[in-house]
């Protein structure tokens, strides 16, 4: 499969709720090979943006492609990993089975995960180091150990369109470094990678290509020619002042 | 006593219908309050196991068996709550408060009309001891529906109560898993309407499952787990409830709780005694 086929394209994506629109009318193209970072302030309709997007969530419009194709035919090659707040990491699951649920979209209804994916879902914990922590509850791992298992999952999911939200909060140097490492060979096999991120530092450091949101499309396009003062002070207001950022072009 | 129970248990029919039944309900309420607990959704199953009086109700009065009844409010309720948690600004919780007691206070009335009190005291708080033979055949036909729905879809199961999101959007249908638990939740509820009574119902649903979480870490084992609690709670609040002549209901609920505090105090893995006993060794080093 050619790598166009993975880069998306975005037409008139508006959400609301309760009569309140909370994204209007976003139109985009998001490259494949590329990691895309999801930048705005708090309530800037971030993750609401990836939800409309995938279609989790109701839309008032919406068109996306993967490819030529609309998105909504093929979800199988979507992997998603939420906020880790939003789970219940108290939950009677061991980090080699959230490893496993990687391999559930492929195997489809009915069968049940047999030796091949659970080699496959070992060779993913591998990858991010943590085979030794395989039969650990979820919950006794540090944020960042945890941030690795999920991309360890995508990685045993072998989707071809990645969707990170906040997976930097809280998490380790070690860490870091481990999932920037899979993220830069996942982009070169032509991945499709976004990724929320609330705050503005390192950005230039993880993302190649930005999307700047306030309830609107405040600007996208490769990190040197968007992520700007000017715009980020379309985003985030006044209120930023002259707070100087690395790695920020002077535009 | 014992032998006068085992002796009973030879000699009547009626006792052998409870046992059996008590057994069945068990099982299956471990299996389904596992999912219940773990999805947060106690309180749905709380409003589920009373919206279902209405319907036994109207069963009664139409002459069917209650089974058919009972499901169609036990999903009417389901689908009315999700719809005002949809359309209003309510939380899911009060939409549950308003919903499940509009329906339990509808089946009051009905049920007066239908039938005599006596029968009400034991639609509330049951009566296993008068289990005929086609509520064990009901009770079975249950059982074997959600341990096949189980068994065939434990993996979906799993992940749209672990992780919802990423289910949905490699696109798993998260939506129908939510109502075929709903409506699992509903059969297991009429199931269980007999042994415990639709107020104590929940217990039987949240009981063994809860107790089985401060056990393991493991959802298989939980699972297992729950359902033995189930079953022996059933049995020992059976013993109970024909020895000392008391509402099985309440006998079953009761042994239920009994395994829950032990589980609670003297858990390894996170039970207070052990938990509080750790902290003090730490503290200590």
């Amino acid at each position: 499969m050619s790598i166009t086929n993975n880069n998306l394209t975005i037409n008139h994506l508006t959400v609301s709720y309760q009569g309140q629109q909370a994204l209007t009318d976003i139109s985009l193209q998001i490259p494949a090979g590329k990691i895309t970072g999801i930048i705005g302030p708090n309530g800037a309709g971030k993750s609401t943006f990836l939800k409309g997007m995938l279609g989790l969530i109701k839309t008032d419009t919406r068109t996306v492609l993967a490819g030529e194709r609309p998105i909504d035919t093929q979800k199988k090659r979507i992997a998603y990993v939420e906020q880790r707040s939003a789970l219940d990491l108290s939950f009677p699951i061991n980090v080699l089975e959230v490893v496993l649920l990687g391999t559930y979209p492929k195997l489809g209804l009915l069968k049940r995960p047999k030796k091949e994916e659970k080699e496959q879902a070992l060779t993913a914990l591998r990858t991010v180091q943590l085979e030794d922590f395989a039969k650990r509850q979820i919950g006794e791992l540090s944020g960042g150990q945890l941030q690795r298992v999920f991309i360890a999952r995508v990685l045993a999911q072998e989707a071809d369109i990645i969707v990170l939200d906040e997976p930097f909060v809280g998490i380790d140097m070690t860490s870091e470094k481990v999932i920037m490492d899979i993220l830069k060979q996942l982009k070169e096999a032509g991945k499709t990678i976004l990724i929320v991120h609330h705050d503005l530092h390192k950005v230039a450091h993880y993302f190649d290509e930005v999307i700047l949101l306030k309830k609107k499309l405040i600007a996208n396009g490769p990190v040197t020619a968007t992520f700007t003062n000017k715009n980020i002070q379309l985003a985030y207001g006044d209120t930023m002042g002259d707070i100087i950022i690395k790695g920020v072009a002077d535009a | 006593m014992i032998a006068n129970f085992i002796d009973g248990l030879v000699r009547y029919q009626f006792l052998q219908n409870a046992l059996i039944t008590s057994i069945i309900v068990g099982l299956v309420s471990g299996i389904i309050g596992s999912f219940i607990v773990l999805r947060g959704m106690s309180l749905m199953g709380d409003a589920i196991s009373h919206a279902v009086l209405p319907g036994v109700a109207a069963s009664y009065m139409f002459g069917v068996n209650y089974i058919f009844g009972a499901t169609i409010f036990g999903i009417l309720a389901a689908l009315l709550i999700g719809f005002i948690t949809q359309k209003s600004q309510l939380k899911n919780d009060t939409a549950i408060g308003v919903v499940f007691s509009s329906f339990f206070a509808l089946g009051i009335i009905m049920i007066s009309f239908a039938k005599s009190s006596t029968d009400l005291y034991h639609i509330l708080f049951g009566n296993v001891l008068a289990v005929r033979d086609s509520d064990i055949l009901i009770t079975v036909i249950v059982g074997i529906v959600v341990l096949i729905f189980v068994s065939l879809f434990y993996k979906e199961l799993q992940i749209t109560s672990f992780d919802p999101t990423m289910a949905q959007a490699y696109g798993l249908n998260v939506q129908f898993f939510h109502y075929a638990l709903m409506f699992l939740l509903t059969l297991v509820a009429v199931s269980s309407l007999q042994t415990v009574g639709t107020i104590l119902v929940i217990a039987m649903l949240i009981t063994p499952a809860a107790t089985a979480y401060l056990l393991t870490n493991h959802l298989p084992t939980m699972i297992a787990l729950a359902s033995t609690f189930g079953i022996l709670s059933s049995i020992i609040g059976l013993f109970f409830s024909y020895s000392y002549n008391l509402a099985s209901g309440a006998t079953i609920v009761l042994t239920a709780a009994a395994f829950f505090i032990l589980a609670f105090l003297f858990s390894p893995k996170k039970g207070l005694f052990f938990v509080n006993k750790q902290k003090t060794e730490e503290s200590t080093l």
